[in-house]
């Protein structure tokens, strides 16, 4: 690392030294511009969207099903498809996941069929969501004949989440201290009731943030469902698990996709409705990690 | 106590370990369960792809300059795909790498802890912004701003998706290089303010150059990201698959191919149906290649500090 002169000559504010603390200067407005983009952006986003949704948000619009004229389209079918998509891809994602955190940390012996499983979770991380949509298109709509089902867009769902909930997982079981384990197979616990009675709670705020926040990607996906042919254009709700059924990011992409601005608004309405319901989420998973984190200094 | 209810401890405790193998073994299915997904999607993906290329030839897909798979005169070369796909990956890394590079440095050289505090939270819900709500705001909000500047600008167009996917993709290059350069130890920073370097120059000569690895990982998965995006790229930059270096112009990425061959309902068996996974193919090996590169990267280059 090269070492300016004008550093060894201290105490003399030279007009080289100036130069360089208004370069720092300079710098410091600049990145501190770069750090604003993200965030004005945000703010224009959700104020642009308000501006244009906040209009038809009624209990109408939340209540009526779609319809050919925007006046009287409402989101019901797509509220009632999200949770029951946000249902099914946790109950079928966590138990999954969570299992396999804890055998990669847990139990797994140190050898290349670990570090296979491991590397290759880190890769399924970096799939394009689409690509899933084309694995559930064949296996789960074609393949197991599944159709255009409500089970098979959470299994899609669940196995594009699976490696997010999996690596946060292990994060969280990683940071149970390893002296509350000697201390219980110490008094004989076999490895099972270490995990169950001792890694596990405590790792538990930890792996229901993740949870959280890969659930709330999940209600967020469009391309995937897409893929596997979930329909837009829905007048009723699912009530089982074969049922045809839309969520709220196909029907807000159905909306923005047709010309005219009445749709693009009740498009804006359903934005918001999604947001609400995403900002929640990620506020449940603060609250859960910043009480996690107290926990562990207390 | 007498014998027999030691054997039966004894029992309950055999049985005990038979479940514990029977739990060992169950979470190993789960753990498995993740390899089995990349196979999936390798043999899915594979299978369709040469039946693909029974029908069409592997130089016309790689090379052909023309892609009309859905009209009756079909060309299959996917370059204009590609080319599309990479054009917005380019304008996309024009925004994000910067941006996002100086943001991590901001965060972790120059921001307090209470600042810090409310930037890293934003910069998570701008993760967690669907990516259909980025595709609204790219068509009714950029555009028309574009549109407004150069009146040439198509309503479909390629620098407004590019611009969004760029600031969609701000937060995954700046949470990756900040993780990097906060690894960076505290010794080096001290060292230079020490020998009197200002912040800048510690932060741009010593602690960038330290975490170089990590950055340049962080770069090449936000590429990658960029690449992968599907909804912007469908709602804003339009569906014309065509070669143009023109950001104003309308082009349509390998990700919005296959959106729009599967809104339509395509027959299973058509030549239509079996490129969506020729290009998703393809679209999975130029992914996984930078994800491994980006890996690579870490691993081969990081520097060691103790």
């Amino acid at each position: 690392m090269s070492v300016p002169e004008s550093a060894l000559l201290l105490g003399q504010n030279t007009a080289r030294d100036r130069r360089r603390q208004w370069k720092g200067h300079l710098f410091w407005v600049f990145s501190l511009a770069a750090t604003s983009v993200g965030i004005i952006t945000l703010m224009v986003l959700l104020v642009d969207v308000m501006i244009d949704g906040l209009g038809r948000l009624d209990a109408d619009f939340l209540n009526s099903y779609a319809s050919r004229f925007a006046d009287r389209a409402g989101i019901r079918a797509p509220l009632f498809g999200t949770a029951w998509i946000l249902g099914l891809t946790a109950a079928i994602s966590f138990p999954l996941s969570v299992g396999a955190a804890i055998y990669l940390e847990e139990y797994a012996p140190q050898n290349w069929i670990t570090r296979i499983i491991q590397v290759n979770i880190a890769n399924l991380a970096g799939v394009p969501s689409i690509v899933y949509g084309i694995l559930g298109l064949a296996v789960f709509v074609r393949g197991m004949g599944l159709g255009r089902s409500v089970l098979s867009g959470a299994l899609t769902l669940s196995i594009l989440i699976l490696p997010v909930i999996i690596m946060a997982s292990q994060e969280a079981i990683r940071a149970v201290p390893d002296s509350i384990r000697q201390a219980a197979y110490g008094l004989g616990a076999t490895r099972w009731q270490v995990t169950q009675r001792q890694v596990l709670p405590m790792a538990l705020p930890g792996i229901l943030t993740g949870t959280i926040l890969a659930l709330s990607r999940a209600v967020g996906e469009t391309a995937p469902l897409i893929m596997i042919g979930a329909l837009s254009f829905i007048a009723f709700t699912p009530q089982g698990l074969t049922d045809q059924f839309t969520v709220l990011p196909l029907q807000i992409y159905n909306w923005i996709s047709r010309p005219g601005a009445d749709f693009h608004e009740i498009a804006a309405s359903a934005i918001l409705v999604l947001l609400v319901l995403l900002l929640t989420m990620n506020a449940i998973a603060i609250i859960l990690r910043n009480r996690c984190s107290r926990m562990r200094v207390g | 106590m007498t014998r027999e209810t030691d054997a039966r401890a004894l029992a309950r405790r055999r049985s005990r370990h038979v479940g514990e193998q029977v739990i060992g073994f169950l979470l190993f299915l789960c753990a498995l369960l993740s390899t089995l997904v990349t196979v999936g999607i390798v043999v899915v993906l594979t299978r369709e792809t040469l039946v693909f290329f029974q029908e069409v030839s592997v130089l016309e897909f790689l090379t052909g300059t023309v892609w009309t798979p859905q009209f009756v005169d079909k060309n299959f070369g996917v370059l204009p795909l590609l080319s599309g796909s990479l054009l917005i990956a380019l304008g996309a890394s024009l925004i994000a790498l910067p941006i996002g590079l100086l943001t991590a440095i901001f965060l972790s050289e120059y921001a307090n802890d209470g600042v810090r505090g409310v930037l890293k939270p934003a910069l998570e819900v701008l993760a967690g912004i669907p990516t259909v709500v980025y595709g609204y705001f790219a068509l009714t909000f950029i555009t028309p701003i574009l549109q407004s500047i150069w009146p040439s600008t198509g309503s479909f167009n390629a620098l407004s998706a590019s611009i969004v996917v760029g600031i969609m993709i701000i937060p995954t290059v700046a949470s990756l290089s900040e993780d990097a350069i906060r690894a960076v130890p505290l010794s080096l920073r001290e060292g230079a303010y020490g020998l009197g370097a200002t912040r800048l120059e510690v932060s741009t000569r010593v602690v960038v150059p330290a975490a170089l690895s990590g950055v340049i990982a962080s770069f090449i998965l936000g590429i990658s990201r960029a690449i992968g995006e599907t909804m912007v790229v469908t709602i804003a930059a339009g569906s014309l698959a065509q070669m143009t270096l023109n950001p104003l112009e309308a082009v349509q990425t390998m990700t919005a191919y296959i959106v729009n061959v599967s809104l339509g309902d395509t027959p299973v068996g058509t030549i239509e149906y079996k490129t969506i996974f020729a290009v998703g193919f393809t679209l999975f090996i130029l992914t996984l290649a930078m994800n491994i590169v980006s890996q690579l990267v870490l691993s081969r280059f990081r520097e060691r500090y103790e």
